[in-house]
């Protein structure tokens, strides 16, 4: 099996899936009807991105595993999303926080991706930047709303801004596998977007009457498998059937 | 509390091209622009479109169903305007 | 003037004359559209049964909302967010539709928040496993189609076409729950024991759904006039049994009534007596998570109220800057 290029794909899909999950957990409780209804629209797009990454994974694997198995069925260490993805929901706040963030980077790493000498991957990534942009445009709206609304809203989005630009330097880190598949035409060069990413974000940030924070303290890990406490229990609800029942389908 | 509440938009869809826009129901937004995009995530989700115009509710003038009576029925005797109000021999082709 | 107003000041006799055309209208199969005059009471009716109908829809995203994160398989997971999220849809129809009656949707959520409103009781019940999704999709929207499709038809404008629109969406609704039965009843015998489970559960709610009996349902007769009813309940009830009974047999599973017998000579099914004491209790708040739901409703409102405000400021600041720019 091609080891590089399936922990490579793993790479991209676990943002994605951990990314859903998050905001499938605001499905009914959102701040109004029509922006639940947004937030998941939002989740079943990356959700259905994850299942074209691991149906190519699954075929690539080639040893009977399926979608499902590699969704929900790794040890915590075995997931390789970036920390800033599995950050909880603490609000409405740092709900649009963490998916602009994540967002402006997933758009710059698509656009790459398209270029890739994998066609599927390239075919996979081609679909999911219609959907990408339109995250961007909703996410980056809603910043500017929270930033520029009511004294309460602007404290809060740039609490949450403060809070998770931890987790932003991680996005540009390379593993092994990204290091193999950019030397090979397939991988994108991550290390590259950054100065696009933080050009684009300061953009908006200042749109939005919001300061961009300065600190350089970053965390980092979970590109390789070392995530913070939250992972544990999003990975209890995600694998609870296929854990509890296994081998079974459904 | 809550000072003021979303207004009411209407939503406009064209389901292809060739079509016009019509009338598909409204929703709450805080403005045009997220009128829009809670349109396209409210009422295409099934792929139902290509266009979507919105409108403030408020900013549509309609008229009162009171005064129909003056309002519409005095087009209803003229039948000139309808083309079987003429009559022609039959030997009459593409007319 | 509002044509509500206007009615205040009319005679009595104006009013009666009014009242007659309009019932006229509707026997002719005309719809009645939101500025049309209307009686005061088929305003009021139609206010409370729509937005009880808008309320079913957004507190029934909450038991199948419970799944979402938990669900078995990825293909599992997207069709039930797609279905909860079309009760989002639901709900925002019918909220609009009810709208162009004059009543806010603010107010409709102001009378859910307080209790003053109701909704479908069956949403009070626990989603307590896996099952419970194929069996809600399978029985509870089962029984809320047969409710509904009538509805295409009714004769306020506005609900007609909000009901279209639904029934054509919540077509795979029912299928989606079926098919996760189907492969629970199909699967180890722990699933259909889980499968078997559901139903054990599911199944006298989903016939209480359909409403009290017909000697005690009040309104009755008026909403059959109205066309916001077509069939008594009893009958959508035995419509709901004979339809479900063979899609059991095809399942394999039992429907747990021991009463429930096919009667030849009416050409339906015979059942059992149903728990009305039971049903009545959850209507009146006291089913097993008529809290839990209102709490979740109400949680979901206070926390976003920060976010709604937030949005209306910036709209109003962006208005001011736009027109400052035109000067």
């Amino acid at each position: 099996m091609k080891q590089n290029l399936y922990n490579y794909i793993l790479g991209i899909a676990d943002n994605s899936l951990i990314l859903g999950q998050r905001m499938g957990e605001l499905c009914g409780h959102g701040p109004s009807l029509e922006t639940d209804i947004a937030c998941t629209n939002i989740s079943l797009d990356l959700f259905g991105q994850v299942r074209s990454y691991f149906q190519y994974a699954s075929k690539l694997a080639g040893d009977g595993r399926t979608e499902d198995d590699i969704a929900m069925l790794r040890q915590e260490r075995e997931y390789v999303n970036v920390l800033l993805v599995e950050q909880p929901n603490t609000d409405f706040a740092y709900t649009i926080a963490r998916h602009f963030l994540f967002d402006v980077y997933h758009l710059l790493f698509l656009t790459e991706l398209e270029k890739s000498k994998d066609l599927t991957l390239s075919a996979i990534a081609k679909k999911c930047i219609k959907e990408v942009r339109y995250h961007e445009r909703f996410t980056s709206d809603w910043m500017k709303r929270l930033g520029d609304g009511t004294a309460e809203s602007k404290a809060k989005i740039q609490e949450a801004i403060n809070d998770l630009w931890t987790y932003t330097d991680e996005l540009f880190h390379q593993t092994k596998a990204d290091k193999a598949m950019v030397a090979e035409g397939i991988g994108v060069d991550v290390t590259k977007l950054k100065d696009a990413y933080y050009e684009k974000v300061n953009e908006v940030l200042t749109e939005a009457t919001l300061e961009t924070p300065e600190s350089k303290y970053f965390q980092k890990g979970g590109k390789k498998g070392i995530h913070t406490e939250h992972m544990g229990y999003l990975l209890a609800e995600l694998q609870y059937m296929q854990r509890a029942y296994p081998n079974m389908e459904w | 509390m809550s000072t003021k509440n979303w207004p009411l938009w209407e939503v406009f869809v064209r389901s292809k091209n060739g079509l016009e826009h019509r009338h598909f129901g409204s929703l709450h937004a805080a403005d045009a622009d997220m009128a829009l995009e809670n349109a396209r995530d409210v009422y295409t989700r099934r792929n139902e479109g290509v266009s979507i115009w919105v409108v403030e509710s408020k900013n549509i003038t309609a008229s009162n169903p009171e005064h129909n009576g003056e309002m519409f029925e005095p087009a209803q005797d003229k039948v000139y305007r309808h083309p079987t109000f003429y009559d022609l021999p039959d030997e009459v082709k593409h007319m | 003037m509002s044509p509500e107003r206007k009615a205040t000041i009319m005679s009595e006799e104006q009013i009666k004359n009014l009242e007659k055309q309009f019932e006229e209208r509707i026997a002719r199969d005309e719809k009645i559209e939101p500025k049309d005059w209307m009686p005061e009471k088929y305003r009021k009716t139609h206010i409370r049964q729509m937005s009880q109908h808008a309320h079913s829809e957004i507190v029934g995203m909450l038991p199948e909302g419970n799944w979402i994160t938990r669900a078995p398989s990825l293909r599992r997971k997207v069709a039930l967010l797609a279905k909860v999220q079309d009760e989002a849809g639901h709900g925002l129809y019918l909220y609009s539709a009810t709208e162009t009656l004059g009543i806010s949707r603010d107010e409709m959520y102001e009378q859910l928040h307080t209790g003053k409103a109701k909704y479908s009781s069956i949403f009070n019940y626990p989603t307590i496993t896996w099952a419970d999704m194929g069996a809600i999709g399978w029985l509870v929207d089962g029984a809320a189609i047969i409710n509904q499709v009538p509805l295409c038809n009714t004769s306020y404008g506005p609900y007609a076409r909000a009901m279209i629109r639904v029934c054509k969406e919540e077509s795979f609704h029912q299928r989606q729950g079926f098919e996760i039965m189907l492969k629970l009843s199909n699967g180890t015998p722990e699933q259909k024991e889980m499968a078997q489970d559901a139903l054990n559960r599911w199944w006298w709610p989903a016939l209480m759904m359909l409403g009290p009996t017909d000697a005690e349902s009040v309104h009755t007769e008026q909403s059959m006039k109205w066309k916001l009813k077509r069939k008594s309940n009893d009958d959508l009830r035995q419509q709901f049994i004979d339809q479900t009974v063979p899609q059991a047999d095809i399942l394999g599973l039992t429907i747990p009534d021991p009463d429930l017998k096919w009667n030849e000579e009416r050409g339906s099914y015979d059942f059992g007596e149903i728990n009305w004491d039971e049903f009545w209790q959850v209507v009146k708040g006291h089913g097993p998570c008529n809290k839990e739901r209102m709490k979740a409703r109400v949680g979901a409102w206070e926390r976003g109220e920060w976010v709604r405000d937030a949005a209306m400021a910036y709209a109003e600041k962006s208005q001011e800057r736009k027109k400052k720019q035109v000067i």
